[in-house]
């Protein structure tokens, strides 16, 4: 699992680069996002554009992503591809997480 | 619409993988660059590979999580729909049944559920979804509309 993290503001933003979070990655998907999130960051954005596919262990890893932020830091997503978009809307996920066509470009000029 | 069928072919694959994880992304791979599969609509291959997924991984995680065993998954495609039968020889279902698969409720935020999706996703997307237990073997059958509008 390789996720690339770049600062941006006040917003962290994690683009995965891996074409997909499933069973065998879920966990290493978990820690790897626990450690990249430890710096004081109040807005995670995750960059799902490069992954394909999603299963429910790596559904359940990203909900536990978000639930590891705590109360007052936020995990948004953003373009998610047509399998992982089917994923979110048929758990309802969707309407748990912030998601966003794009990774916002206007948090590039907030620093 | 109607799409004009020339002749009833049958196409079909079967790939048998070791039940672990990575054999299953693996094997998931190979079987979506198969052509049966490579021809379905986009829609259709997406339906297909989620709940193909959730089968396999259930597999792995329930049936062979306390011995190693072999999972042989055969998929005919006949006319719009595609037929999966997956078997292994892990233990059986608890009771003989399959999960209901009722999703959690998403509140609050910190009692999000992190499991529990993966039935509800095969519910969800297959039809005629069938267990049984024969011989010491699982046997798992469901359809899957491969030219569906939506969900």
């Amino acid at each position: 699992m390789e996720l690339v993290a770049e600062q941006r503001g006040e917003i962290l933003v994690v683009r995965a680069m891996d074409d997909r979070i499933d069973a065998a990655g879920a966990i290493q998907f978990k820690d790897q996002m626990r450690e990249l999130t430890l710096a004081a960051c109040p807005r995670v954005v995750l960059d799902m554009s490069r992954v394909a596919f999603l299963d429910s262990s790596g559904l359940g890893a990203v909900v536990a992503v978000m639930k590891a932020l705590g109360p007052d830091r936020k995990l948004e997503l953003a373009s998610l591809t047509t399998t992982v978009q089917k994923v979110f809307r048929l758990t309802r996920m969707d309407s748990v997480f912030t998601i966003h066509d794009q990774v916002p470009e206007d948090l590039r000029q907030a620093d | 619409m109607v799409a004009p069928v020339s002749a009833p072919a049958q196409q079909s694959a079967k790939v048998i993988i070791p039940g672990d994880q990575i054999a299953v992304r693996n094997g998931l791979r190979a079987l979506f660059d198969t052509i049966l599969l490579r021809s379905l609509p986009e829609d259709g291959r997406s339906t297909a590979e989620i709940v193909l997924a959730e089968a396999l991984n259930n597999i792995v995680e329930h049936a062979y999580s306390s011995h190693d065993g072999e999972i042989e998954i055969t998929l005919h495609l006949r006319q719009n729909e595609l037929v999966c039968k997956i078997s292994d020889t892990g233990l059986p279902m608890p009771d003989g049944k399959l999960p209901a698969g009722i999703l959690a409720p998403l509140e609050p935020p910190a009692d999000l559920p992190e499991g529990g999706f993966g039935w509800h996703l095969i519910r969800s997307l297959s039809k005629d979804l069938d267990y049984r237990r024969e011989n010491g073997r699982n046997l798992l059958s469901f359809r899957l509309d491969t030219q569906q509008c939506g969900d």
